[in-house]
């Protein structure tokens, strides 16, 4: 009879240890950093970019275009997005004066840059570009300073309803890696070298701008009907 | 004895693998450690949800379920039926299992090598639970 004990004893003791070695495993797994990573200058390929010149919105017929080439984790271009965009939209982009083409920019400097990008990208798949790039300005004093920023674009991704199953595998293959270079590459080309860059009849705009400095310039282009 | 005993110990190894394939499943663990990838293809699959839950999770609370069952069986003052639920849960685990193997196989045509894994644990623990029934028949016969 006192041979049982001794076995239970052992087995308890057996048990434990592997208690101890899984949850150690998940830890492990659970602090490891970036849980995805979006390459950096990957090869482009024609596929990458066959029909897709940026995020656009507003009228096809607007007089005006301006190209924006923007940094989702730059402090600027984060003001621009939540403080002076709200205004433009209103006033000129669904007046139909203005088209907005917004391109990717990442900074090398900036950790969570293209996986912020891609995140967006992840959801003009699903057709929900602009509320989740609306979503990830509005949130980037959270995730600029967080250990993994992908975890929290996909809960923005969620909140916005996507598909977070599609949202993931898309994510996980990387799949707009190389739409984000040739974005950025378009940019160098351009002489972009800061963000946020406005691109506005082949002239570069550097610097900081308000609803006000882009109204004046779509002013002066394309003059209001009812001011003739 | 010892088959309970290592019930409850594969009990406790496919708690851990469907904990880890419902951490990713929930977004915690950003890549899943699967050599082909397949992993990624099924854990994102619409076959990933059954009855509108998480099938990790349903492996979660299913081997939670068992190694208690199998804890209460190794007692020395246990009856009889925490042996015969274990080898019912277990069975129903293995019917489980062979669903999704055939979903990954038929349907998906993709393998997650963790999933089969689990499939094999689950096995293993049918087998042990069937043998500890026949012990248990065995020695309360003689």
């Amino acid at each position: 009879m006192a041979a049982a004990p001794v076995g239970m004893k052992r087995f308890y003791a057996i048990l434990g240890a592997v208690a101890v070695i899984g949850i150690g495993l998940l830890g492990y797994q659970l602090s490891k950093p970036a849980t995805v990573s979006i390459p950096a200058n990957v090869t482009v390929q024609p596929s990458d970019t066959a029909g897709f010149h940026g995020y656009v919105k507003g009228s096809e017929s607007a007089p005006v275009e301006i190209t924006e080439y923007a940094d989702y984790q730059c402090p600027f271009c984060q003001t621009f997005a939540t403080l002076q965009m709200p205004t433009i939209d209103e006033r000129l982009i669904k007046t139909g004066r203005l088209r907005w083409r917004y391109r990717d920019f990442p900074l090398q400097q900036h950790q969570f840059s293209r996986i912020a990008a891609h995140s967006a990208a992840c959801a003009d798949e699903q057709g929900k570009f602009w509320p989740q790039h609306e979503h990830i300005y509005e949130g980037q004093s959270e995730w600029a300073a967080a250990r993994d920023a992908a975890g929290i674009f996909r809960r923005y991704a969620g909140e916005v309803g996507l598909d977070l199953a599609k949202y993931d595998a898309c994510m996980s293959a990387g799949k707009y890696a190389g739409r984000i270079q040739a974005s950025y590459d378009e940019g160098m080309r351009a002489g972009v070298s800061s963000t946020p860059t406005l691109l506005v009849g082949g002239r570069l705009y550097q610097g900081r701008f308000d609803s006000d400095a882009i109204t004046r310039l779509v002013d002066s282009l394309a003059p209001r009907t009812s001011a003739k | 004895m010892i088959y309970r005993m290592g019930a409850a110990l594969m009990s406790l190894v496919g708690l851990f693998v469907s904990t880890y394939l419902y951490l990713y499943k929930i977004g915690r663990i950003g890549t899943l450690a699967c050599g082909t990838g397949g992993c990624e293809t099924v854990q994102t699959s619409e076959w990933s949800r059954f009855g509108g839950l998480e099938v990790a999770l349903i492996g979660v609370v299913g081997y939670a379920a068992l190694l208690v069952v199998a804890l209460v069986a190794l007692q020395p003052t246990a009856r009889r039926w925490p042996a015969n639920l274990l080898t019912a849960l277990a069975a129903g685990g293995v019917l489980f299992s062979a669903y999704l193997t055939y979903l990954e196989l038929f349907v998906i045509h993709a393998i997650c090598r963790w999933c089969v894994g689990s499939a094999l644990i689950i096995l293993s623990i049918l087998i042990l639970a069937l043998l500890a029934r026949r012990d248990v028949a065995e020695s309360r016969a003689s």
